[in-house]
């Protein structure tokens, strides 16, 4: 009988200490953004959007190697002696030219080991975080430039290759 | 109805009119305009209690449609359910599938005739208001239930039995907490109550001696289980039973499930007003707030409000019951308790 | 409780799509009306190969894979592969980098246990500790962020050190959080843990004795929760957990026996502050240095194996790695503790009513990332 009363007491002696916090919340200022209108500033080292700067690529492939997932695919071919001599904006000789470097978006874990394997440190990892597309086709994005992509020697152009 | 009577004398020819037409429209026309205004209370609520939930939870609840804090929300839903494919799945009981929606909805709206918002402004005063609202409040019952079993889902059927369990064991604690209002009156209609209460707070009978009050505790507890309501929602708990009796449900007849949720707050809200808080009538009679800005109908509904902001601040702030935990407090503590009211409530009648 | 099931048993299949398991789980229910005779917890709709993955990745590579574990506690889950890597090749860390780890993974541990808290309110039916919950959580998630860049799935420890050093100003924003997020338990306790009918629904629910306990191998806060006083941290340190103050909070049956739901849950809350009182000390020893001093260049283990043992906030999470010299390991094995209490499920949900066998899931707290990897 004593803990009948004591239940009903406790319960409605709790029930009103719950109500109290619940009512202090209720003056609270919110903590929530209105997302589309306002926004977040991403910290530097965010991890999102990979991006590629391709003029200080040497298309070594360390990142594509060491990538777990296997998202980066990169060609390349020797430059003929004849053409001028390129460098890198740290000086590093570009032998290569880097005619895909495709980097597959839907498969990127957001790891950044590639970022960490770059020896020019032109593959990095972006803040943008809002590139949703509505076919996943549009997710491998193509870093190598047209320039690139045209051999001076016809022979070795991919599409022989093949 | 009286009133809308009048007005309608105010168009021409009116009198002419068969004698059958004259007595069939003001109750059509009053009809529609309670349940006009209720769908807009409605709507109105389910804002709310966006607003009050997301505010509790340090949130700010819909803010973009319409403009002002997102007041249009509930109506952009409303139409978006509206539109939907209505899908009645496949191996459903379809006749009771389909019924099941609108018999809620029935019970829910059914009850507002006998409400009184203002002196003047009720459809009808039954002379036994409050039975009825009684009776027809338990319709959604059936209702329920048929959705639970036409469903041709285990957590559907889950979701109507625990609800007629507990609606039905509900109706009894309340019943007799409304009995320590009606002793005391001596009359079943919801007009006469609310006259009995008139001339300001201390005539209310939420004050007017303990047992009365201890009766709004009792009916307000047993009113939330009635309409499903945290920490009584059971029926619908959404991390045990998916979505309970309405978990099949989608597009309009769901949306009739949610208004008739929301109606049956705003009616028990109503009825508490009614009963306790002395429905339309001044807070202080003759108050420096002249009776003309503040007419009957708007001190109603700012008392159920008041009621249903309560209701909404206990949802946000208080875990589930288990079903045994449910009946317990409904036969062991809510129905002995409501016995000695009445007993009190009687003896204060004979003796005082 | 004894309960006569000879009336008609109906199944009801519970998952793997249902709001409150937690995941991909699947529970076979044979109910008969609310009473739960039998509860069949189907696993696997969410394995994702990670042990044979394993062994086709170099050893760094792993580690992305082993955040998507336990992805509530991915600084944990990380560590303890990293510690056991790094035994394999006898790495030795120095002071700076293990005191980050260990403030990373008791905050991680804070923010897991927050999920847990808030996800067990929501499974009782009160959805607001749930938003209370992330919101402080928020703020750990952002000091990850600024700190590694990822906000779940960080990969930032390294076998031999960290990603990045912790930005100026870490240790202050750390010391704020905890010096605001303590009393913050204090209002979770009046909303949630001390509330009446959130203590009738759980006190008497889901008793684990500590015997069940121990047999099945059950780890981690469910242990503790039946008042069984074994912490890896404290009983085989790593990391240097033994200069560290603090005590493990067992369950005491404050509202009923022991072993129930609602020591479980306590525990977690009290495990909290304990989680508090270690990152105020590890600031504290927080000294300078170079977190990249012992990454090796190419991680290439010596032939032999290893198992190591971690707290994860679920429970002893163990990393068994056998190296044959490549750069891939040959075989690696984790210990993981949900499933280990996955297993325990049946015996202690058997005979309870519907509503229970969700207060037991969640109050068992797994992830089924970890249990089916």
């Amino acid at each position: 009988m004593l803990n009948y009363f004591r239940d009903i007491g406790l319960g409605i002696v709790t029930v009103l200490k719950s109500m109290g916090v619940a009512w202090r919340h209720l003056f609270t200022p919110s903590v929530t953004l209105q997302y589309p209108t306002q926004k977040w500033t991403m910290p530097e080292r965010s991890r999102s959007k990979l991006f590629n700067k391709i003029e200080d690529c040497i298309g070594c492939g360390q990142c594509a190697r060491v990538c777990p997932t296997n998202c980066i695919t990169i060609q390349t071919e020797k430059r003929g002696k004849e053409e001028p001599e390129i460098f890198a904006s740290d000086g590093t000789a570009i032998k290569l030219r880097t005619y895909v470097y495709d980097i597959d978006m839907t498969l990127c874990c957001y790891c950044a080991l590639c970022t960490f394997g770059c020896p020019t440190h032109c593959l990095f990892m972006t803040g943008e975080y809002e590139y949703a597309v509505y076919d996943k086709v549009c997710h491998i994005y193509p870093f190598a430039t047209e320039k690139q992509m045209i051999s001076k020697t016809p022979k070795q152009q991919p599409a022989e290759k093949a | 109805m009286e009133s809308i009577a009048r007005l309608l004398q105010l168009i021409p020819k009116y009198s002419e009119l068969p004698e059958f037409l004259r007595a069939l429209i003001p109750v059509v026309v009053s009809c529609v305009v309670v349940f006009a205004l209720l769908a807009l209370a409605v709507l109105f609520l389910v804002w709310m209690e966006r607003k009050v939930s997301a505010h509790i939870q340090d949130r700010l609840g819909p803010m973009y449609v319409g403009g002002w804090h997102g007041w249009a929300q509930t109506l952009a839903d409303a139409l978006k359910l509206l539109l939907k494919e209505d899908i009645v799945p496949a191996s459903v009981d379809r006749t009771l599938f389909k019924m099941a929606p609108f018999i809620v909805f029935l019970g829910a709206f059914a009850a507002y005739v006998v409400l009184p918002f203002g002196a003047t402004s009720f459809v009808a005063d039954l002379n036994i208001g409050i039975l009825y609202i009684v009776a027809v409040g338990s319709l959604s019952v059936i209702g329920i239930i048929m959705a639970g079993w036409a469903s041709n889902n285990k957590y559907s059927l889950y979701g109507g039995m625990r609800a007629a369990a507990q609606i039905i064991s509900y109706e009894i604690p309340s019943a007799m907490a409304i009995m320590t209002v009606i002793i005391p009156v001596g009359s079943l209609s919801m007009v006469d109550i609310v006259n009995a209460q008139k001339g300001g707070i201390q005539n209310w009978f939420i004050l007017r001696n303990p047992f009365t009050f201890l009766g709004f505790i009792v009916y307000f507890i047993a009113s939330l289980a009635e309409v499903n309501r945290t920490p009584f929602d059971i029926p619908e708990a959404e991390s045990e039973l998916v979505a309970g009796y309405h978990t099949e449900y989608s597009g309009m007849r769901f949306a009739f499930f949610f208004l008739a949720e929301y109606a049956n707050m705003f009616l028990v809200a109503g009825v508490a007003t009614t009963l306790f808080l002395g429905g339309w009538t001044q807070v202080i009679p003759g108050s420096f707030i002249a009776p003309q800005l503040l007419p009957g109908p708007i001190v109603f509904f700012l008392k159920a409000l008041l009621i249903i902001f309560v209701q909404m601040w206990l949802r946000w702030s208080l875990p589930r019951l288990r079903v045994d935990q449910l009946m317990y407090l409904s036969w062991k503590v809510l129905l002995p308790i409501s016995f000695v009211l009445v007993l009190g409530v009687g003896c204060l009648a004979v003796y005082w | 409780m004894e309960v006569d099931y000879s009336g008609d048993v109906m199944t009801l299949n519970m998952g793997p799509q249902h709001p409150s398991t937690h995941g991909v789980l699947r529970l076979e229910l044979k109910t008969d009306g609310e009473i739960v005779a039998d509860a069949i917890p189907h696993i696997g709709y969410l394995h994702r190969c990670f042990e044979k993955l394993a062994e086709n990745i170099d050893y760094p590579g792993i580690i992305p894979f082993t955040d998507r574990m336990d992805y509530c506690a991915a600084m944990n889950m990380e560590l303890g592969y990293v510690l056991a890597v790094e035994k394999l090749m006898g790495i030795q860390i120095n002071n700076r980098v293990r005191c980050i780890r260990i403030i990373m993974a008791e905050l991680n541990r804070i923010a897991s246990h927050l999920i847990a808290a808030g996800t067990y309110g929501n499974d009782i039916g009160s959805f607001t500790p749930f938003l209370w919950c992330f919101r402080d959580r928020e703020t750990i998630l952002d000091l990850f962020e600024e700190t590694c860049g990822a906000r779940l799935l960080y990969n930032y420890n390294w076998i031999g050190g960290l990603m990045y050093d912790v930005k100026p100003g870490f240790e202050k924003k750390v010391i704020d959080f905890i010096d605001y997020f303590e009393p913050q338990v204090g209002n979770l306790n009046k909303l949630l843990s001390d509330n009446y009918i959130f203590v009738k629904r759980t006190a008497a629910v889901g008793i684990l004795s500590p015997e069940v306990a121990i047999n099945y191998g059950v780890t981690g806060p469910n242990l503790r929760g039946s008042g069984v006083k074994f912490d890896v941290r404290k009983d085989e340190p790593y990391l240097g957990y033994e200069e560290f103050d603090f005590d493990v909070p067992v369950g005491k049956g404050d509202y009923g026996p022991v072993g129930s739901c609602w020591d479980r849950y306590i525990v977690r809350i009290r495990e909290v502050k304990e989680s508090c009182k270690i990152i105020r000390q590890a600031v504290a020893k927080l000294t300078p240095g170079d977190v990249h001093e012992s990454i090796p260049k190419r991680v290439k283990p010596p032939v032999g194996e290893v198992y190591m043992r971690t707290e994860a906030p679920r429970g002893e999470l163990g990393y068994y790695i056998v190296s044959e010299g490549g750069v891939k390991p040959h075989r690696l094995k984790v210990k993981s503790p949900c499933f280990t209490v996955m297993s325990a499920f049946r015996e202690v949900s058997r005979g309870s009513m519907i509503a229970d066998v969700i207060a037991i899931l969640g109050s068992f707290d797994i992830v089924l990332g970890e249990i089916d990897r």
